[in-house]
C-alpha cells in the first residue's frame, strides 16, 4: 500500500485496502457485466452495417420501439404523477395505516415479475375483477403493457421524492406563506422546483426498468406482432427462430439506449444533491 | 438505484411537525386519490393472487406446493440465491470500500459501469450468457470438449442472477458509507489497529442494517428473477426450473389454482421481505439517532 | 489504478478460484454421469431428457410412466425421464445451444432438421430412421368454438367474415401454428383454384381477424379458453380435447373444418448427445416403444392419431374423417414450405399486417 501511497489515495492514504477493493471490483465487473456484454458487440460487429441497419430499423422491430418508448414514458409519467402525490401523503398526513401504505409501496420490488404479470392479467381480462366492469377491453392490448409496466415502476418516483420532501425546510414554505402567497402557489413556485429533480431521477430510473421489462409483461400483453410486441419479446422471438444476429442487433441497440439512460439518471442525481446543497 | 434512496443528508427530523397540513379537504381528496391509485396497482393483485391460489381448497393449495416439482424448483431457487447473494454481498462491500473510502479517476464510470445491469433488460441478461457458453457461444467447443455444461444447468441459471442482482448491495453500501465518512476508521487505524480489524470492529458495525437491506432486496429479486433465468434454463421439471418458470409451466398447464398456489408462496415471501425490510430501516435510523445523540 | 496491489493479485486468484468453483458445479454433476457411461447398461438407474414442444405434456407423463415399467421389466434398469417443454423452434434453438436432449418430440420436422444442420447434432436422413416419417401418431387441425357455436362457424369461409375474432399462435414462433397457417392456405388454394393472390387475400382476412398472436399454441389455448378471448380457436384436434375433457364439456364445442392438414410431429433420437451420455441403446428403445400397441394407445388416449390401425379403430369414435393435405405432397416438404411462408419475406410476412 505505502508503496503506491504516493498518488491519488492522497488525502485519505491512511486507510487501506485500496488495491484489494478496487482489484475485486474491477475484476468481478469485467468478468460477469463487461465480458458477458461485449459479447453482443463482437456478434453484432460480424453482420456488417447494411444488415445490421436493415435489421434494427425493420417496420415490425420499429413497431416494438414505439410500444416500449411510449409505453414506457406513459407508465413513467403516471408514476411521476402519483408518486409525487403518494409521497406527499406519505411525507405530511398522520392516518390510520399510514405504516402499512408505506410498506407496501416496495411490493413491485420484492414480487416476482413473472407472479406481477399473472396476477395483473386476471385482473384485467375482460371477465375479471376489473376487466368486467370496464367498457374497453385491457388485457391484450397496450393499454395492459401500461398497466403491467405502471405496476413494475410504482415505488421509483416515490422512494425518490419521499426523502426530498422529508428534509424541506419548513422555513421556506413559511417565509412564502408569510409573503402572501397562496397554498397552490406555494407548492408550484416553491416546493414543485425542489422536489423536480428527485421526480425526474425517479421517472428515468423506472422509464429505463420499463423498456426491458419482459416477466410481467409478456403474459397481459397478448404478443401481437406491430401491436403488443414489446422490444425485449422481440428479442425472444428473434432467438427463438434461430435469428442470433437479429437478436444482438436488436440487443446492441438496447443496450447503447440503457447506457445513455444511465448518465442521464446520474446526471440527474448529481444534480439533485448539488441542489439540495446548495441549499 | 434499488430505489431506497438512503437519508444521505444527516438532517434531524426535529422541526417537520411545524408544518400545516392543510385544509382537511385537500388532505383527504389527496389521500384517497393516493390510496385509490394503489389499491388498483398493489392491493387488488396481490389479493387476486391469494383468492385464485384458494379456490380449488387447502388441500388442492397443500397438493400443488408440495408436488415433487414444486420442491424441486423452490429447492433450486434457495440455491441460486444462496450462491448468488453472498457474492453480490461480498461484491457491494468491496466496491462501496473503494468508492467511498478512496479517491480516483474513473469513478462515476466505475458507479455507471455497476448500474448497468440494472438497466439492462432481463432477456438481454440472459442472451449475454447464450452467447458465451451455448455450443455455438464463445467457449461453446470449449466447454464441449471439457463436457462442461453452464447454460441449461445450474451455473448459467447463477450467471444470470448474479448479473441481475448484482448492483443492489453496492447501490445500498456506497451512499451510506459516504454520509458516514472515514473518520472513524482513520482514527482507528491511527490508534493502531490493522485494515482488517478496523473494518470489522468499525465499519461493519456501521453498515450492518444497510447491508442487510441491500442483502434482502438482492435476496428478493434472486429469488423473483424470470427473464433472464427463462433464456438460460432449458425448463427441464425437476432439474433447471425455478420457481417463477414453475409456475409459468404450471399456467401454461391448465393448472391455475396450482399455479397461484405457487406464487402466493412466492408473494408471502415477498411480504416477508417488505417486513424485515421496514424493520431494518428502522433499526438502521435508530442507530443513526443514537449515534447522533452520543455526539 | 495503474498497478494492482499484491493483495489485489492474491484476490484475483481467490476470484479466479470462485468462479471456477462455480464451473466445478456442473463438471460435479457431469462426472455422475459419466461414470454412468462407463458402467454402461449394467448401471442400475439412467436418466433420459425429451425434449419436447407443448401440447405433448399430458402424452409423455402417462407415456413415460409406462415405458419405465416395460424397461425396469425387460432389462431390470430403472430409467427415469425427464421432460421439457415450451414452442417447438424454441426448444429447437435450445437443443441446438446445449441443452442436453436424448431425445426429441417436436411439432415438426422443420425443427429437428434445423438441429441436424445447425447442431450437427444428428444425421440429415434422421426422419427415415424409424416407421411412418418418423411420426409414431398424426393430429389435425381443427376448431374450437364456445358452447353453441355462437357465431356459427362451420368451415374456414367463417372465419375471415367481419366481427369474427380468431385465436391462433403466431407461426414464427409456434410449430402448430405453422399447421394452422398451412391448413388455412391449402383450403384458399383449393377454393380459388390454386390462384395466389385471391389466397394471400383471404390469409390476409383470417390474419386481419386474429385477435391475439400468442408465441406457443398452450397460450394460445389459454387465452381462449381461460382468459375468454376470441370467438375461435384454431387448435391442434389434441390440444381442443384436451382443453374440452380439461375445462368442460358444457362450455366449448369442436368444429372440423371440410379440408384440413395432416399434421406430422416427429421423433428422433439425438444421436451425438446420447452418445456422449451412453443413452443411445434405451433413447432408441424408448421411441421405438412408441409404436407398440401400448404406446399407440396411450397416444390415442391423449386424443393423438394412433398410426397403428388396429388401434385406431378402437379409438374411431373420437377421431371423425376429415379430408388432409399433407405437407410432402402439397407443399412440397417442410423445407420449401418454411421458406414460401414463414422465413422472412414469407407469405406470412406479405400478409401480416397490424389492425
Amino acid at each position: 500500500m505505502n508503496k503506491k501511497g504516493k498518488g491519488r489515495a492522497g488525502r485519505k492514504g491512511v486507510l487501506p485496502g485500496f488495491g484489494l477493493s478496487l482489484g475485486f471490483t474491477v475484476f468481478y465487473l469485467s468478468v460477469l457485466v463487461l465480458l458477458p456484454l461485449s459479447t453482443i458487440f463482437i456478434n453484432t460487429a460480424g453482420m456488417g452495417w447494411e444488415k445490421f441497419f436493415k435489421t434494427i430499423f425493420d417496420p415490425r422491430v420499429v413497431a416494438s420501439y414505439k410500444l416500449s418508448f411510449g409505453s414506457s414514458l406513459i407508465a413513467g409519467g403516471i408514476n411521476t404523477v402519483f408518486g409525487i402525490l403518494l409521497a406527499w401523503v406519505l411525507v405530511r398526513y398522520q392516518f390510520p395505516g399510514k405504516k402499512l401504505i408505506d410498506g407496501l409501496v416496495d411490493l413491485p420490488f420484492a414480487l416476482p415479475t413473472a407472479v406481477a404479470g399473472i396476477a395483473l392479467t386476471t385482473l384485467y381480462v375482460p371477465d375479471g375483477w376489473i376487466g368486467r366492469f370496464l367498457g374497453f377491453k385491457v388485457a391484450f392490448t397496450p393499454l395492459g403493457v401500461i398497466i403491467a409496466l405502471t405496476f413494475i415502476g410504482l415505488p421509483f418516483v416515490v422512494r425518490m421524492v419521499q426523502p426530498v420532501l422529508q428534509n424541506l425546510e419548513p422555513e421556506l414554505e413559511e417565509a412564502s406563506a408569510s409573503l402572501g402567497a397562496g397554498r397552490a402557489q406555494t407548492f408550484w413556485r416553491v416546493i414543485f422546483p425542489e422536489l423536480l429533480p428527485a421526480a425526474l431521477g425517479g421517472f428515468a430510473l423506472a422509464f429505463a426498468r420499463s423498456l426491458g421489462e419482459y416477466g410481467s409483461v409478456v403474459f397481459i400483453s397478448g404478443n401481437m406482432p406491430m401491436k403488443t410486441e414489446i422490444t425485449p419479446l422481440l428479442i425472444m422471438t428473434k432467438l427463438e427462430q434461430y435469428d442470433y444476429a437479429g437478436a444482438t442487433a436488436i440487443a446492441a441497440v438496447m443496450l447503447v439506449i440503457s447506457f445513455i439512460l444511465l448518465l442521464v439518471i446520474n446526471l440527474l442525481q448529481w444534480w439533485s444533491n448539488r441542489r439540495y446543497l446548495e441549499n | 438505484m434499488a430505489g431506497h434512496v438512503p437519508m444521505t443528508y444527516g438532517e434531524t427530523s426535529v422541526s417537520r411537525k411545524t408544518v400545516k397540513g392543510g385544509s382537511p379537504l385537500i388532505k383527504w381528496a389527496a389521500i384517497s386519490a393516493a390510496l385509490g391509485f394503489l389499491l388498483l396497482f398493489l392491493v387488488l393483485p396481490l389479493m387476486a393472487i391469494f383468492v385464485q391460489a384458494f379456490e380449488k381448497g387447502l388441500a388442492a393449495y397443500a397438493a400443488a406446493v408440495s408436488d415433487k416439482d414444486a420442491l424441486s424448483a423452490i429447492k433450486l431457487t434457495l440455491i441460486v440465491a444462496a450462491i448468488s447473494v453472498p457474492l453480490n454481498a461480498f461484491f457491494g462491500i468491496a466496491a462501496a470500500w473503494a468508492i467511498t473510502k478512496f479517491h480516483f479517476r474513473g469513478k462515476n464510470l466505475l458507479m455507471t459501469i455497476i448500474d448497468l445491469p440494472f438497466a439492462v433488460s432481463p432477456v438481454i441478461a440472459g442472451l449475454i450468457f447464450v452467447l458465451m457458453f451455448s455450443s455455438h457461444g464463445l467457449f461453446g467447443d470449449f466447454l464441449f470438449r471439457h463436457d462442461l455444461k453452464i447454460i441449461f444447468a445450474l451455473p448459467g441459471i447463477v450467471l444470470a442472477t448474479i448479473f441481475v442482482t448484482l448492483p443492489f448491495t453496492a447501490r445500498e453500501l456506497i451512499p451510506l458509507m459516504q454520509s458516514q465518512g472515514s473518520a472513524e476508521e482513520e482514527a482507528s487505524m491511527t490508534l493502531g489497529a490493522g485494515g482488517f480489524q478496523t473494518f470489522w470492529r468499525i465499519t461493519l458495525p456501521n453498515i450492518k442494517w444497510g447491508l442487510l437491506y441491500g442483502i434482502i432486496l438482492c435476496n428478493a429479486r434472486a429469488i423473483g428473477e424470470f427473464g433472464a433465468v427463462s433464456v438460460v434454463s432449458g425448463h427441464i421439471r425437476g432439474m433447471t426450473n425455478t420457481m417463477p418458470l414453475h409456475i409459468e409451466i404450471l399456467y401454461n398447464e391448465y393448472q391455475f389454482s396450482a399455479a397461484f398456489a405457487v406464487a402466493s408462496l412466492m408473494s408471502l415471501l415477498a411480504i416477508a421481505t417488505l417486513v424485515i425490510k421496514s424493520l431494518l430501516e428502522r433499526a438502521g435510523k435508530e442507530q443513526a439517532g443514537i449515534k447522533e445523540l452520543k455526539e | 489504478m495503474e498497478k494492482i496491489g499484491k493483495q489485489a493479485r492474491l484476490l484475483l486468484a481467490a476470484a479466479g478460484v470462485l468462479v471456477l468453483m462455480l464451473a466445478g458445479c456442473s463438471a460435479g454433476e457431469k462426472s455422475s454421469s459419466g461414470e454412468k457411461k462407463e458402467a454402461g447398461e449394467a448401471k442400475r438407474t439412467v436418466q433420459l431428457l425429451n425434449v419436447s414442444y407443448d401440447p405433448t405434456r399430458e402424452l409423455y407423463e402417462n407415456y413415460n410412466k409406462e415405458f419405465a415399467a416395460y424397461w425396469k421389466d425387460k432389462t431390470g434398469q430403472d430409467v427415469t425421464i425427464q421432460q421439457s417443454h415450451g414452442g417447438s423452434g424454441k426448444q429447437a434453438r435450445a437443443v441446438i445451444d446445449g441443452l442436453q436432449a436424448d431425445i426429441v418430440t417436436l411439432a415438426l420436422a422443420y425443427d429437428i432438421d434445423e438441429i441436424s444442420k445447425a447442431g450437427g447434432l444428428l444425421s440429415s436422413d434422421w426422419q427415415s430412421k424409424l416407421k411412418d416419417n418418423s411420426t409414431p401418431y398424426t393430429s389435425t387441425i381443427v376448431f374450437l368454438v364456445r358452447k353453441g357455436n355462437p357465431k356459427q362457424i362451420h368451415d374456414w369461409d367463417d372465419l375471415v367474415k367481419k366481427g369474427v375474432s380468431v385465436v391462433t399462435p403466431n407461426p414464427k414462433t409456434s410449430g402448430g401454428a405453422r399447421w394452422n397457417y398451412l391448413a388455412a392456405w391449402a383450403y384458399a388454394d383449393k377454393k380459388y383454384n390454386h390462384d395466389e393472390g385471391k389466397t394471400k387475400d383471404f390469409m390476409k382476412k383470417l390474419y386481419k381477424n386474429v385477435e391475439v398472436l400468442d408465441s406457443g399454441a398452450r397460450g394460445s389455448t389459454t387465452t381462449f379458453v381461460e382468459r375468454g378471448i376470441g370467438d375461435v380457436l384454431i387448435a391442434w384436434e389434441n390440444e381442443a380435447y384436451l382443453s374440452l375433457n380439461e375445462l368442460g364439456k358444457d362450455k366449448f364445442e369442436i368444429v372440423n373444418p371440410s379440408l384440413s392438414i395432416l399434421a406430422e410431429p416427429p421423433v428422433a433420437v439425438v444421436d451425438k448427445i446420447s452418445e456422449k451420455k451412453g443413452t443411445e441403446k434405451v433413447a432408441k428403445a424408448y421411441l421405438e416403444y412408441l409404436y407398440s400397441a401400448k404406446g399407440q394407445e396411450i397416444a390415442a388416449e391423449n386424443y393423438y392419431r394412433p398410426r397403428n390401425q388396429e388401434v385406431f379403430k378402437k379409438f374411431k369414435s373420437q377421431f371423425p374423417s376429415i379430408e388432409m393435405v399433407t405437407v410432402d405432397k402439397d407443399f412440397g416438404g417442410w423445407k420449401k414450405a418454411q421458406e414460401d411462408h414463414f422465413s422472412d419475406g414469407g407469405t406470412f410476412d406479405q400478409i401480416y399486417q397490424p389492425k
